[in-house]
This record gives structure tokens, C-alpha cells and sequence, in this order.
């Protein structure tokens, strides 16, 4: 890594230069919600002036430009008995402004799961090197809880990561292209003041954190909760809309379907991102359903972000964003589910074993 | 026509119209693009917004619109009894569409309100399989002729035709649309069954559930919220009834 400072002008400028010749994406203020903020999400961008830096969140993740809600995994052509399948890998190069640390923490682990399991994702992987990706940093929301999943802060996964120290932003540079695209703009070494107000403003981000989950022994503890009343409790509130899985920067279970073009000549063979929540998502042939219930869909959501499972080297993936618990219209949140989980046992622990009778 | 080593039928299919603005069947005849392809697909019976040929022979019968008068039971009813697969085709065919907007003032009232003084014969408007068994139904206002593709390709090379089971949203998120609660309104996408493409909230404009219930929605929870985001109950209701599909829910919540 090379630490280097820039003027926030001259980083305008740097940013100016790379979306004007690049296919890129940044935040943008797409909509004023009914309490007056601004509603952000990843959208393209042409010049710096469309990039919102100051930005506070995308109500979406960025996940969809790596693993798209539709996909071609590939074609086929029919011709008499015979037919021809055709893949193609071609992802065109992307620039992606903005990522916050948790939003980076999430490719890292998609990484995890789409490059580092026996079957990688040629298409993911396609995307994944074509993608140039700037960090920033930015003082928590309210309901951010990315650092009781240690996902505030990230010291890999992107081509360029931007601190906010005032007038200027002090610059992590993890990759060659960075550094070379960087050498046209006038760039500073960082100070002994510039490298105190990084500290301070490290120390800031991390003091800034309302939401905190307790998150020590969770995997054990889901699996302990596996029958509790709780899962279902917060299932009759689920819509189940899917709305928390595409809005989720780490949600990756998909369908895939088969689609024959109309005039019978070719078919296309598609990956279309799902979510557990979804009432045929366990759903076999015969129409058998492993998971009619919503609590029991819920309760696989929440299994798969904080005890893991086998195909994620059961870690937890969850980092804290809390979009979902934004984008539920039913109130559902990890905090609260998970509170209401511990306090649950908590309560039952004094019920169901007093001290045993001195008689 | 041959497939991948098999033969495959041309599709017998007949369209009728009933109280209805044909709305669905023109969109038969849209898509310039795969038009072609599609019509190579049917051998088209009965069908007047395509041809003008018109035979009795046909294995799928479409029906769009509702029933609102006594000759149309008939009508439908000896359709039936050719039909070896019967759709209902379209809002009005399934869930008796805007026109049972009409069901709920006096039928007296309403015609003279449309027709003033002239006799018209009416009644409330129904649904197609109130009168006789449906197959298939394939919902929507209009019917989204992507959707009916899928199903008439699937037809033809004998492969499953699911219509998806979950609600608008998830369309809808993956157009990354600004959720319309957010703006303040009430938008039926949470208990709508999706096939769409969100194509209303992508236009900003509230989802009136068209294509009816999704699979196993959760209306309680639904009341719930309109209420504890202190939007208008009137309103939500109002939605609900536009254009009859959440009938059940409705008359189950009275």
C-alpha cells in the first residue's frame, strides 16, 4: 500500500478524468424521501458533477454490477438434432466510486464464495478483475452496525481507498493502475499533520457507531435458538417481498431458468438472483415445499448471515449495512431480531431453572 | 415443425372477447420484433384482432373479460365445452377487472349514469370462472405479452409455465425503483403477484395489483403496516378493490 494525500479539487479532477473515458458508476441522489433526504443509489455517471462524494448511503448495494439480477450464463442454438452452446466471460471494464468499507467487505467475501469454493464463477471472476473500485470512508448512520460485525474498516479488495481529512482526502493506493492513473495529478506525501488528522479521523468513525449488536458466540447460539417461538414471531410481521436480499450487498443465492428464444432457434440459459424469503425458494419438484412457513424462511436468511453455512466456510457475511432493516416495510432488522433472540433466553434462563428447592 | 429431434404441434388457439376493451388481445398482436415467430407458433382459429378466418375447431380458447350479461353465460359456457384448455386471459377474465367497480352501486344507477335513458341489460360483473372451470389464468392490465410468449413457448416444446409466485417487490428492487412508501404513498407491489417487471412503480406510479394476490401474501401484516405508517386505510382499500383480485381478503376482513 502507498499512502499519498490529494486536494479534494484535484481529486474532482482525477475522478473528472476517469469517468469521462470509463464506464462508471458513483452515488447519486435519485429521489427526495417523504422526511426530505435525499435517496441515494449506484447509478452511472459522466463526470464528477453527477457524483454525490458526500453522499451518506445507497439504499442499494453495489452487489448487482458483480452478480447481476439477470444474467446470461450462456446461449444455445438449435439446428435440426443437433445444437451448440456458446458461453462468453467478457465483462467490460467498470470504474465504482464511492464504496464504503463495509460495501468493500462484501465483495471480499463474495469473493470468498463465488472465487474460492470448488466451482469459481468464471462470470463473477470476469467482473470482479475489470472492476476498479474507490473507497470512501464517512462517518456511520444512526442504524449502522458494521462495527459489531468488524466491518468498518478494510485494507483490501480495492484499487483505491479515500480518508476524509477536510480539504483534503488522504489516499490508500493497494494497486499499480491506481498509482498509474494517479501520476498525472499532483499529489502530496502525507504530512506528520495529515497523518494525525487520519488517526483522528479513524478514531471519529469509530466512536460515531449508536448501533451495536452483540454478535460474540452467535453461531452457537442460533443453533441453540433453532425451535424458538421468536422466529416465527418476526415471520408473521415478513412480507416476504425478497426486498431485504436484493437490497443486500451479500445476499448471492440465485435460480437459474431456461428461456427458448420464439422462434425455437436458440435458448438462453439465465442466473436470476432469488431470495430464501421467497415462498418457493425451497420448493421441489412435485411442488413439495421444505419451507412454507415465513418464520422458517426468515430464520434460513438469518442462519446464512450470522452462524454461516458450509458453502461460505461458515462465516457470518453479514456486514452491518443494515439496508435490509431500510428496506423492510415490516420493521425487520438484525438488531432487533437479534436482541429479541437473546433477551428471549435470557428471560427463560431465570424461568425454567431456578435454584433447585433448600428442602 | 421439428424441435431438437421432435415434432412439434402448431398451437389450435381461438380468442373471444367479452366485457372487456380488448386491451389483452391486441397485445397479442404488439412486439413487432418476435411477431413473426410468435404467429409461427399458433394456428390461429378464431381470433379477430389477427384474422379474419374463423373456424370452431381449437384445442386453447383465451377469454378476456368479464361476464355482465346473461348471453355471454351462454357464449362462454359452449366455448367451454369445445375448449380442451381454457384461459382466462387477462384482469377482467380472472378476477372480473375495473368493470366490478360497477358492483358496487345499483345496477340502475349504473346504467343510467353510462347510458342515460336507453334499456341496457346488465348485471354485476364476475369473474370467468365464477361460470365455468379455468385452466390457466394469466393475469394483468394488459397481459404482458413477454410473459404470454413464455407460456405459448412453453406449450409448444411441452415445458413447465410457472407464473412467478412472489410479490411486485422484488421486480421492483431490481430495477432499484425508490420503494413509493417511501414517498408517502400506498403501493400494492408487497401482496401483487410479480411477472410485470414492476412496470408502474418503474414509472413512479403506485402498483394497483392488476395481476392479484402473489402466492401466500401476508395481508395481515400488510393492514399493519399502511396503519403504522399512518397512511389512509381509505385509500388502501380503494387499491385493493380496483380492480377486483384481493376479493377474498377484502371479504374476509369485513
Amino acid at each position: 500500500m502507498i499512502y499519498k494525500v490529494i486536494s479534494k479539487t484535484e481529486f474532482r479532477k482525477f475522478i473528472d478524468a476517469l469517468v469521462k473515458h470509463n464506464t462508471a458508476y458513483g452515488p447519486r441522489a435519485v429521489d427526495t424521501g417523504k422526511d426530505g433526504k435525499p435517496i441515494y443509489q449506484f447509478m452511472p455517471v459522466t463526470s464528477a458533477d453527477e457524483i454525490d462524494f458526500d453522499y451518506t448511503v445507497t439504499h442499494s448495494s453495489a452487489k448487482h454490477l458483480f452478480l447481476p439480477y439477470r444474467d446470461e450464463l450462456s446461449r444455445f442454438r438449435f439446428n435440426d438434432e443437433d445444437w451448440e452452446q456458446e458461453v462468453r466471460y467478457e465483462a467490460p471494464p467498470l470504474i465504482l466510486i464511492g464504496l464504503r468499507p463495509c460495501d468493500i467487505n462484501a465483495i471480499n467475501i463474495l469473493d470468498e464464495v463465488m472465487l474460492h469454493g470448488p466451482y469459481p464463477s468464471p462470470y463473477y471472476l470476469a467482473r470482479r478483475k475489470n472492476t476498479f473500485i474507490i473507497g470512501m470512508d464517512h462517518l456511520p448512520l444512526p442504524d449502522c452496525f458494521c462495527k459489531s460485525m468488524n466491518r468498518h474498516t478494510v485494507n483490501h479488495g480495492f484499487n483505491l481507498f479515500c480518508s476524509d481529512i477536510g480539504d483534503k482526502y488522504y489516499l490508500s493506493i493497494n494497486s499499480s493502475k491506481a498509482y498509474t492513473f494517479l501520476k498525472e495529478f499532483m499529489l502530496e506525501e502525507p504530512s506528520y499533520e495529515d497523518n494525525c488528522l487520519l488517526i483522528e479521523r479513524r478514531k471519529t468513525i469509530k466512536q460515531s457507531f449508536t448501533t451495536n449488536i452483540e454478535v460474540t458466540g452467535l453461531p452457537v447460539f442460533l443453533d441453540i435458538e433453532f425451535d424458538s417461538p421468536i422466529w416465527q414471531k418476526w415471520g408473521d410481521k415478513c412480507l416476504s417481498c425478497g426486498s431485504c436480499a436484493m437490497v443486500c450487498p451479500t445476499c448471492y443465492c440465485y435460480s437459474v431458468e431456461e428461456r427458448f428464444d420464439v422462434d425455437l432457434k436458440g435458448s438462453s440459459r439465465q442466473n436470476h438472483l432469488y431470495s430464501c424469503n421467497l415462498i418457493d425458494f425451497a420448493q421441489v419438484a412435485g411442488g413439495h415445499n421444505f419451507r412454507p412457513r415465513n418464520g422458517d424462511r426468515l430464520k434460513y436468511r438469518y442462519y446464512h448471515h450470522y452462524r454461516g453455512f458450509a458453502a461460505n466456510d461458515n462465516q457470518q457475511i453479514c456486514v452491518g449495512c443494515n439496508r435490509c432493516g431500510r428496506a423492510c416495510l415490516a420493521d425487520i432488522n438484525p438488531k432487533d431480531v437479534i436482541n429479541d433472540l437473546r433477551l428471549e433466553r435470557e428471560s427463560c434462563m431465570i424461568c425454567v431453572s431456578p435454584s433447585p428447592d433448600r428442602t | 415443425m421439428n424441435h431438437l429431434g421432435f415434432k412439434i404441434d402448431k398451437v389450435k388457439i381461438a380468442s373471444f372477447d367479452f366485457t372487456c376493451c380488448e386491451g389483452c388481445q391486441l397485445q397479442l398482436a404488439n412486439k413487432e420484433s418476435t411477431l413473426p415467430a410468435f404467429l409461427g407458433l399458433l394456428d390461429i382459429r378464431n381470433f379477430r384482432e389477427i384474422s379474419s378466418e374463423r373456424y370452431d375447431d381449437y384445442d386453447i380458447a383465451l377469454i378476456e373479460g368479464s361476464i355482465t350479461r346473461s348471453d355471454e353465460i351462454e357464449r362462454l359456457k359452449a366455448i367451454r365445452a369445445q375448449a380442451k384448455v381454457l384461459v382466462a386471459f387477462g384482469s377482467c377474465a380472472c378476477f372480473g377487472g375495473v368493470n366490478s367497480l360497477k358492483n358496487k352501486i345499483p345496477g340502475e344507477e349504473a346504467v343510467r349514469g353510462v347510458y342515460g335513458d336507453k334499456t341496457v341489460q346488465t348485471m354485476p360483473s364476475t369473474k370467468i370462472s365464477d361460470i365455468v372451470p379455468v385452466d390457466l389464468m394469466i393475469p394483468g392490465c394488459p397481459v404482458s405479452k413477454a410473459e404470454v410468449e413464455r407460456i405459448i413457448v412453453g406449450v409448444v416444446t411441452r415445458a413447465p409455465n410457472n407464473l412467478p409466485k412472489y410479490p411486485v417487490c422484488v421486480d421492483c428492487k431490481q430495477k432499484l425503483n425508490t420503494c413509493l412508501f417511501d414517498l408517502g404513498e400506498v403501493c400494492l407491489g408487497p401482496v401483487t403477484k410479480a411477472g410485470c417487471d414492476a412496470v408502474c412503480p418503474t414509472g413512479k406510479t403506485v402498483c394497483l395489483g392488476c395481476r392479484g394476490p402473489a402466492d401466500d401474501m401476508n395481508f395481515p401484516s400488510f393492514i399493519q403496516i399502511v396503519k403504522e405508517k399512518g397512511l389512509s386505510l381509505d385509500e388502501m382499500h380503494e387499491k385493493l378493490a380496483f380492480y377486483n383480485g384481493f376479493a377474498d381478503f377484502l371479504d374476509h376482513e369485513s
